[in-house]
């Protein structure tokens, strides 16, 4: 890998929740424009370190984090860095579809909203483009004052995946957007995902083995709040390196 | 045998209060029902408050929960949000959380004398609807901002993660995401506090209410007639006890329908936005 496609790196990175150690030693590269998908088993620190990548770990009282993470060659964690700018880049899709009780287009035109875009033309355009670009709009398109609570659940995820998009972030990162949802909107969700990265780089949470074979470029494989093996996503699960990881995808474990 | 006694103890239980409930107003009813008319609600006192109507306390009592709705409301949510949205719960918190739930305990003849001593006097506001709303406003501060503190509490983390996620700054997502989620619980908390302060007596006695006054309040530094001083005037040191006695349930009437009422609405506007909204 050259090295200015790397959108994020990590160095040496530990993480605590008071006492217990969440992460320990991560060192990891992951690249531009692709899909980087993150598996483990429960606890192992995985969404943990999602949310390291956009600091959301902030809100939780008494965290403490050591080592390096670097995104466009930038600490996130130096002190002159605005918190506010860095999660304006970093869109973050939760496993629980999250919408706001508000109507499908102040939903999606939450974002340029707060960081001030008024004119209601260009609101009106960042919300077709977004929902288009998280394949919503056909089926909202009619009536974008409905609450969005009256959407099912998987377009409720699209939505918020609209929703992270219309800050015109250059991240995306996905915590099980799908483990809620049904087959075909999970099918609806991982194809979105295929077509997001052309534009953004994605880091995705899963609980599915199936699911991060088919979406991802590249898998990273915690154990213990450790990264065991961090591979292109058919090595992983062709040729594991690791007795760990081995035996996690074959379903020894986990 | 266990599960029959038990049953009937909280049976009686709710048999015994509703029972209380339904003989004073049953009481009042019938000792007072026959005054009240418009003229009773529209009238000033006559004849050394021995006829007449109620029109000035009960227009003082509205002023006086106006202004106490007006200080107490934001002073509430704002100390609410502080204490939930802006600290990370530690010992600092605590203390000040205790303070404000030992404030709730404070007899309100004690605000009323806190009140005197330094709204009515040492800041020199008088005896005045201004004196008795802050003192009211003291009294059920509490009671606002624990409702509110309930109420944003109640808004689910995942609001505020998407909010924040997005970019947007915590005063943005406590302003456009959380309070409108908990503003229907934040005012049906505060309307219940607000109930309180219409039926209070004590805390007004030294700080607003007047015992007579031949006009109605021209400002805020005016004092009042009110409801429940008004009752307890007339109850118990008149010169015609007996005589006044359907005015004393009249008036008793009109206050507790005024509180109840005020109840009733926030009651009735929860339930109202609880259907609405979903989560």
């Amino acid at each position: 890998m050259v090295k200015k496609d790397l959108k994020i790196i990590v160095e040496d990175l530990n993480f605590f929740y008071g006492d217990l150690k969440a992460l320990d030693g991560v060192n990891i590269q992951i690249p531009e424009r692709k899909v980087t998908a993150l598996i483990g088993p429960s606890g192992c620190g995985k969404s943990t370190f999602l949310r390291v990548l956009n600091r959301m770990n902030d809100l939780i009282p008494e965290t403490r984090l050591e080592g390096k993470v670097l995104i466009d060659g930038y600490d996130i964690y130096a002190d002159n860095i605005d918190v506010v700018e860095l999660r304006k880049k970093i869109g973050m899709v939760f496993q629980k579809s999250n919408p706001f009780p508000k109507s499908i287009f102040d939903n999606v035109a939450y974002g340029p909203r707060v960081h001030g875009i008024k004119d209601r033309v260009r609101l009106a355009e960042i919300v077709e483009e977004n929902l288009k670009r998280a394949a919503l709009w056909d089926e909202v398109k009619d009536d974008l004052k409905r609450s969005a609570m009256e959407l099912s659940g998987g377009q409720q995820q699209r939505l918020c995946i609209a929703r992270a998009l219309a800050t015109e972030p250059e991240i995306l990162l996905m915590d099980e957007p799908a483990s809620a949802l049904d087959p075909i909107s999970t099918a609806k969700i991982e194809e979105l995902i295929r077509e997001l990265k052309e534009r953004y780089t994605i880091v995705i949470v899963t609980h599915n083995m199936q699911q991060a074979a088919r979406v991802s470029d590249y898998t990273a494989f915690f154990y213990l709040g450790k990264l065991i093996e961090f591979n292109r996503t058919e090595e992983i699960f062709t040729r594991p390196r690791k007795k760990q990881t081995e035996d996690y995808i074959t379903g020894r474990f986990g | 045998m266990r599960e029959l006694i038990a049953f009937w103890c909280v049976r009686m239980a709710i048999v015994i209060i509703v029972a209380a409930l339904g003989i004073i107003i049953w009481f009042l009813g019938k000792n007072g029902l026959s005054i009240l008319s418009w003229e009773f609600l529209t009238e000033p006192p006559r004849e050394g408050m021995t006829e007449g109507g109620i029109f000035p306390p009960l227009v003082g009592t509205l002023y006086l929960i106006l202004g106490t709705i007006i200080c107490a409301l934001p002073l509430g949510v704002l100390a609410a949000i502080y204490l939930t949205e802006y600290t990370r719960q530690g010992k600092v918190i605590r203390v000040i959380r205790l303070g404000i739930n030992n404030l709730a305990g404070v007899p309100s003849v004690v605000f009323g004398l806190f009140g005197l001593a330094f709204f009515v006097i040492y800041l020199g506001f008088g005896v005045s609807i201004l004196s008795g709303s802050l003192t009211l406003t003291f009294m059920i501060l509490p009671t606002i901002i624990r409702a509110s503190e309930e109420a944003l509490l109640a808004v689910p983390q995942t609001f505020r993660e998407a909010s924040l996620a997005l970019g947007a700054t915590r005063w943005q997502t406590i302003y456009k995401v959380v309070l409108p989620q908990a503003f229907p619980g934040i005012l049906t908390g505060s309307i219940l506090g607000i109930g309180r302060a219409a039926g209070e007596t004590a805390p007004i006695i030294f700080t607003a209410a007047t015992f007579y006054t031949p006009h109605l309040p021209r400002s805020i530094f005016d004092p009042v007639m009110a409801l429940p001083f008004h009752l307890y005037v007339l109850a118990t040191e008149g010169t015609h006890l007996e005589k006044t006695l359907p005015i004393q349930y009249g008036t008793a009437i009109v206050l507790l329908g005024l509180v109840l009422g005020i109840n009733l609405a926030a009651i009735v506007w929860r339930a109202r936005l609880r259907r609405k909204k979903r989560w």
